[in-house]
C-alpha cells in the first residue's frame, strides 16, 4: 500500500514538474505547436477533473457534462461579441451560467438513478446544443469567433501564449486544490457516504440529494470555467463543443485515468489526447485504433491508469 | 402510566396483493425494550422499515415523541432521534470502521456544508466514533474498512452506527442474525447494557435472547398484531402458541 502510493506520487510529481517547465522546453526548442496542444490538454484536463468530482467521488454517471464547456464559452463568446471584453465580467458570467444550469438540470436529473441518470444528462446536454445550433444571431451551427481574448487590464496578457498557458495551468492545479480540500471535508465525506450507500446515509439523518445536488453544481462551475478557457484559447466557440462524443470523451478520460483519483483525470487526459493526436497523424481511420485500445484499458486496468500504478508496486 | 415514545395507529402496507402490514398498531413505552417476534415474513422488517421512513405505509399513522412522522422522510426521522440497525447489513463497505460511526456523529453535529476543513480531523467527531466503537467492542478495529470486518464485526458496527446518532429510539433488525454462540452472548451483554440508556424496539429470531431481554413482546403473524404483553403472558398465550410457538420447540424448553 505505502509503495503503491510512492509510485503514484512519483508519477504524479513528474507530470506536475513537466507541466510546469513545458513553456521553457517549448521555448527552448522553438516547438510552439506543443504548447498550444498542452494548453487544450490542460483545460481538458480541468473539466476531466470537474466530471470526476460527481462520477468518481459521487458516483453520479453524468453524461452531459461537456455542455458546461459550451456554456462557459459561450458566456465568454457572447459577452464579447457584444462587446463586453472584460474578463473580470465574462469569467464570472460563464460560471454563474454554469452553475444555474447545473442547478435545474441537477434538480431534474437526480431524482432518477442508473442508466435513466444518464440518459437524461445528455439529453439536457443535446438539448443545450441545440439551442446554441439554433442562435442565429451568434453564428448558429457555424459558431462565433472571439476577436480579443477576455480582457483582464494590465494584470495578465492571454494572448501570450506562455502567460496563457500559465493560467490554465493555475486553473487545473487549483482546481484540484480545491477538489481536494472538498473531498476531504465534511460535505466530501457525506457525498462519498452516498455514493457507497445511500440507504444509509439517509437513516442516519443526511438529505442525500441535496448534497448530491451542490456536488453537481460545483462540478458544473468548475466545467465552466474549463469552458471560458476553452474558448478563449481557440478564439472560437460552437455548439460542437457540447456535442455527446465530447462529453464521452470527458468520460473516458476520468474512467482512463482513474475514477476517484485526484491526479487520474490529468493522467487520462494527457494520455487520451496524446493518443489521439499521433493515432491521427497515422491513419485517418484512428478511432478505429483508439476505440479498442481504450476498451483494453479500462478492461484490463481496472481503477484505471492510477489502479494500474497502484498494483505494479505492490508486484 | 407511563408515557408512550411511538406510537402506531392502524398502520396498512400492501405489496400488490400481499398485506406485508395488516392494520397494525403497536406502542412503545419510553424505557422499555419491546421485541417483536413472529415467523418468517411476518412483515417485521416491513413495519421496521416504515417506522424509521425507508418504506411508507398506504395508510395509517405514526407518532414518535408527540408529532406525527407518518410522511417524515427517514433523514428527519433520524434527527428526532429514530435510529435503526438493518437486518441486512448496511454499512459505507468502502470506509473504515470509524469513518461510518463518525459520519453519523457528523450528521448530528452541526451542518455538513462545509467544504474546507478536514472532517477526519475533527475531534469531536472521531472521540464520538470511538466511543461508541469501544462501546460495541471494536476499539481495536476503527481503522479497518467494513469490507475487511468479520460477519460479526459488521453487525456490532451496525450497532455502533445506530448509536452515534444519540437515539431516543432504538429499532434493531434482528442484530443476532448469523451470529456465533460467543458472540450472540456479546450482543445480549451489550443489550442489556444499552436498554438502560435507551428504549429498544428488538426484532429477534433467538428466543432465548428476546425472553431475557424484553420487558413486553408483540406477536406478528401475516402482517397482525396477534398477542402483545408480558414474556410470561406471551408464553402462556394459547393463540400465539398455537400459530407461532407451537413449532418452535426453543421456546418451551427454555420458558
Ligand atoms: N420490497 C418488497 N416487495 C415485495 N414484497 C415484499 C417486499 N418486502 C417484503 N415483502 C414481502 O412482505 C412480507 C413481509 O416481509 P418482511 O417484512 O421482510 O418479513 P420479516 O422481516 O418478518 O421476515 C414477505 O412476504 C415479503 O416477501
Ligand atoms: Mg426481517
Amino acid at each position: 500500500m505505502k509503495s503503491a502510493f510512492n509510485l503514484r506520487t512519483i508519477v504524479v510529481a513528474l507530470v506536475v514538474a513537466g507541466l510546469v517547465l513545458l513553456p521553457v522546453y517549448s521555448a527552448l526548442t522553438g516547438k510552439v505547436f506543443i504548447l498550444t496542444m498542452f494548453t487544450r490538454i490542460i483545460i481538458l484536463a480541468l473539466a476531466a477533473a470537474s466530471l470526476n468530482l460527481i462520477m468518481g467521488y459521487g458516483g453520479m454517471m453524468s453524461f452531459g457534462h461537456a455542455a458546461y464547456l459550451g456554456i462557459g464559452g459561450y458566456a465568454v463568446g457572447i459577452l464579447a461579441f457584444e462587446g463586453i471584453g472584460s474578463g473580470f465580467i465574462q469569467w464570472p458570467v460563464a460560471l454563474i451560467a454554469s452553475a444555474l444550469f447545473a442547478l435545474v438540470i441537477g434538480a431534474l436529473s437526480l431524482r432518477t438513478r442508473g442508466v435513466y441518470f444518464i440518459m437524461i444528462t445528455l439529453a439536457f446536454a443535446q438539448m443545450a446544443y441545440y439551442i446554441a445550433s439554433s442562435l442565429s444571431r451568434y453564428g448558429a451551427d457555424d459558431g462565433l469567433t472571439i476577436y480579443k481574448r477576455s480582457n483582464f487590464g494590465g494584470l495578465i496578457d492571454l494572448s501570450n501564449r506562455t502567460q496563457f498557458y500559465y493560467v490554465c495551468l493555475a486553473c487545473l492545479l487549483g482546481g484540484i486544490y480545491l477538489i481536494w480540500r472538498i473531498v476531504n471535508s465534511r460535505f466530501g465525506l457525506v457525498v462519498q457516504g452516498v455514493r457507497s450507500n445511500e440507504q444509509r446515509m439517509q437513516a442516519i439523518g443526511f438529505h442525500a440529494n441535496r448534497y448530491r445536488l451542490v456536488c453537481f453544481v460545483i462540478s458544473g462551475t468548475i466545467c465552466g470555467l474549463a469552458g471560458a478557457l476553452l474558448a478563449n484559447n481557440t478564439d472560437f466557440v460552437s455548439p460542437a463543443v457540447m456535442y455527446w462524443t465530447r462529453s464521452g470523451d470527458l468520460m473516458v478520460m476520468v474512467i482512463l485515468g482513474g475514477m476517484g483519483t485526484l491526479f487520474g483525470p490529468v493522467i487520462g487526459a494527457i494520455v487520451f489526447l496524446l493518443l489521439e493526436e499521433l493515432l491521427s497523424q497515422i491513419t485517418e481511420y484512428w478511432a478505429m485504433i483508439m476505440g479498442p485500445l481504450l476498451l483494453l484499458i479500462v478492461l484490463f486496468a481496472r481503477g484505471g491508469i492510477m489502479g494500474l500504478l497502484a498494483r505494479f508496486s505492490r508486484g | 402510566m407511563a408515557e408512550h415514545l411511538l406510537r402506531v395507529e392502524n398502520l396498512m402496507r400492501r405489496f400488490g396483493g400481499l398485506v406485508a402490514t395488516d392494520n397494525l398498531s403497536l406502542e412503545v413505552v419510553t424505557g422499555e425494550l419491546h421485541a417483536i417476534i413472529g415467523p418468517n415474513g411476518a412483515g417485521k422488517t416491513t413495519l421496521i422499515s416504515q417506522l424509521t421512513g425507508q418504506l411508507m405505509p398506504n395508510s395509517g399513522a405514526i407518532h414518535f415523541a408527540g408529532q406525527d412522522i407518518t410522511t417524515l422522510p427517514s433523514y428527519k426521522r433520524s434527527g428526532l432521534g429514530l435510529a435503526r440497525s438493518f437486518q441486512i447489513t448496511s454499512l459505507l463497505r468502502d470506509f473504515t470502521a470509524a469513518d461510518n460511526v463518525a459520519l453519523a456523529a457528523q450528521a448530528h453535529a452541526g451542518h455538513s456544508y462545509r467544504f474546507w476543513g478536514n472532517a477526519r480531523k475533527e475531534a469531536p467527531l472521531r472521540e464520538a466514533a470511538h466511543a461508541a466503537l469501544a462501546r460495541v467492542g471494536l476499539a481495536k478495529r476503527a481503522d479497518v474498512p467494513v469490507s475487511e470486518l468479520s460477519h460479526g464485526e459488521q453487525r456490532e458496527l451496525e450497532l455502533a452506527v445506530a448509536l452515534a446518532t444519540k437515539p431516543k429510539l432504538l429499532l434493531l433488525d434482528e442484530p443476532m442474525a448469523g451470529l456465533g454462540v460467543t458472540e450472540s452472548q456479546r450482543m445480549v451483554a451489550l443489550l442489556k447494557e444499552l436498554r438502560k440508556e435507551v428504549t429498544i424496539v428488538l426484532v429477534e429470531h433467538d428466543m432465548e435472547a428476546v425472553f431475557a431481554l424484553a420487558d413486553r413482546i408483540t406477536v406478528l403473524v401475516y402482517g397482525r398484531v396477534i398477542a402483545c404483553g408480558k414474556p410470561d403472558e406471551i408464553r402462556n398465550n394459547d393463540e400465539v402458541k398455537r400459530a407461532y410457538l407451537g413449532d418452535q420447540h426453543a421456546v418451551t424448553r427454555h420458558g
